[in-house]
């Protein structure tokens, strides 16, 4: 194929991947999208494939990691998705770190010439650091989400300076990389391992909880990394990819921080997190609350005539989702109007709990976002918290608090609440919850699953 | 004129307009489909496969090619579970659609 018509099928399949994305806008349309982002990506490969030699070895690797990803893709357990997202952001690094040799080792195969000039050096630089950041800092995701590493954060004294020193080395080598006259693998080697360390050094000191904001930020660099290449193989059509799933991170990460009250560039510089769930606060003073048991909570549910449940991370954590459904069609038979409230922040990845809520089965209408069901809990008999509690803080009110600010579900406006948690503790914000001392409101303490099932056997 | 500009530009050029796009394209995505929006741009990212290809079959082969062999794994995984597992989850949505509708 001449390189002009590879070109043009290159801009065809970037404007599928914009289509793709498009999809999502609606769930009537998004399967259809995702049909485009696939023939998108059978057009870039078929159309690569024309340039290249190796076919065998190409297609023997493809195979293997289809086969790989389509065994991964069907067993993943919803609940489990914020884990896969991660490991699939650390391949995306991983590959990106290897093209970048292959073409500091052989430029000409890319179409590079034989003696890099120093704007492909610069490039090259930028997407294998880039690369390596989200291999590293993907892995540690992955690690802590899947439990295999514990998710409180680790911090030591001196950690932003550490980090600042290893940046300005990591510079250094790239500048020594820039300066050389030939290809100087040293300074390459050099700067692709400080980077490794540096994703590695940016995600220890972040939280369990804060984990959202973590997988959408990597979600944005494995994107800037494909563009990162796409620029060092002067491809528009990976920069094209690259960006939209570097932009569409970024926007998530925003999304996320504003969910959770916290500032953008703190996150993006990484390093956040590093008080959290420490600092309970104790004023001394013991307060008072009413618990009761599945039973007393399933009664007042029965007798209810609109009910919003909450759910959050704790839901998530104890699988509890198709128990839930169960409770929502029992209630609803008994003619009471049952509804979802979801917070943006609720699970453990943006839009996650609507996953799980639509895993098992519970109809799209009644799942509601914020905003829309925000100004209903004023006139609603009971609401259901489930393993969530600083987005039902009503803290965030009260200007001085430091959750001041934050939005959150105004369960405290309903006429009851009940709140299912493990225990009294502060949620990861470190902060008591008046919510949880209100007089309408009562505790049922409990794994979120099991006490759930108690409610649908009292009922 | 245009044959003048060093091709870095005209790719800077591609790039900015790229963000634009996917700025409000992203913006679009109803907040319910947030995961499967983060699972499909990860299959998108996999796009970083033709650069493997690239990598894995030179005209001129040496130790390059293996490194790209194995991008070429990597990235194939990417784009097939990350592909599969979004239709998978969009196929839950669905199911949920069709009993509200019934």
């Amino acid at each position: 194929m001449s390189a002009n018509l590879v070109a043009l099928a290159y801009l065809i399949a970037s404007v599928f991947f914009i289509l793709a994305l498009k999809g999502l806008s609606s769930p009537l349309t998004a399967r259809r999208g995702n049909l485009f982002g696939m023939v998108g990506m059978a057009i870039a490969v078929v159309t690569t494939l024309t340039v290249t030699k190796n076919w065998a070895l190409i297609l023997g690797c493809i195979t293997v990691g289809g086969v790989i990803g389509a065994a991964v893709a069907r067993r993943v357990e919803m609940t489990a998705m914020p884990e896969l997202v991660a490991f699939m952001h650390s391949l995306v690094g991983l590959a990106a770190v290897f093209i970048a040799i292959a073409a500091v080792n052989n430029p000409v195969s890319f179409g590079l010439p034989a003696v890099l000039p120093m704007g492909s050096k610069l490039e090259l630089f930028l997407g294998t650091f880039i690369g390596a950041m989200t291999w590293s800092g993907s892995v540690i995701a992955f690690l802590k989400l899947s439990g295999r590493m514990s998710g409180a954060p680790i911090t030591f004294s001196g950690q932003h300076t550490v980090n600042l020193i290893l940046a300005i080395l990591m510079v250094g080598f790239g500048l020594w990389f820039f300066f050389s006259e030939t290809t100087n693998w040293t300074a390459f080697a050099g700067m692709a391992a400080i980077a490794f360390v540096l994703g590695f050094l940016i995600i220890i000191p972040i939280g369990g909880a804060d984990m959202p904001v973590v997988i959408s930020m990597l979600n944005s660099y494995s994107g800037w990394a494909a563009a990162g290449i796409g620029f060092s193989l002067g491809n528009p059509m990976l920069i094209i990819a690259g960006s939209l799933v570097g932009s569409s991170g970024a926007i998530l990460s925003y999304i996320m921080c504003k969910a959770m009250n916290r500032p953008f560039l703190s996150v993006i510089l990484g390093g956040f997190g590093s008080e959290g769930g420490t600092a309970a606060a104790d004023d001394g003073i013991q307060r008072t609350y009413r618990s009761g048991s599945a039973d007393d909570a399933a009664f007042l549910l029965g007798n209810a005539d609109s009910v919003i449940i909450v759910p959050g991370y704790g839901l998530a954590v104890a699988r509890a989702q198709h128990s839930v459904k169960e409770l929502a069609e029992k209630l609803h038979a008994k003619g009471v109007n049952v509804r979802f409230a979801i917070h943006p922040v609720a699970g453990r990845m943006p839009g996650h709990m609507n996953v799980l809520l639509a895993e098992a089965e519970i109809p799209y209408e009644q799942v509601l976002e914020m905003d829309e069901i925000n100004s209903d809990f004023s006139n609603t008999d009971v609401v259901l918290v489930l393993g969530a509690n600083d987005v039902v803080n009503p803290a965030a009110n009260v200007p001085g608090s430091p959750i001041y600010g934050m939005p959150i579900l105004d369960a405290y406006k309903a006429r009851t609440v009940m709140v299912v948690k493990r225990s009294m503790a502060a949620g990861y914000a470190g902060l008591d919850n008046d919510l949880f001392y209100m007089d309408k409101t009562m505790m049922v303490f409990g794994d979120a699953k099991k006490v759930v099932e108690g409610m649908v056997k009292a009922l | 004129m245009i044959g003048e500009v060093d091709p870095t530009i005209i790719n800077l050029t591609v790039f900015v307009l790229a963000i634009f796009v996917g700025y409000h394209v992203v913006w679009n995505v109803t907040p319910a489909l947030h995961t499967p929006l983060m699972s499909v741009t990860n299959a998108i990212s996999g796009i970083i496969l033709v650069g493997a290809m690239l990598a894995a079959g030179p005209a001129e082969s040496d130790w390059g090619v293996w490194l790209g062999a194995v991008a070429v794994t990597l990235a194939a995984i990417n784009v097939f579970g990350g592909f599969l597992v979004t239709q998978r989850m969009l196929e839950m949505f669905r199911k949920k659609d069709k009993k509200g509708s019934a």
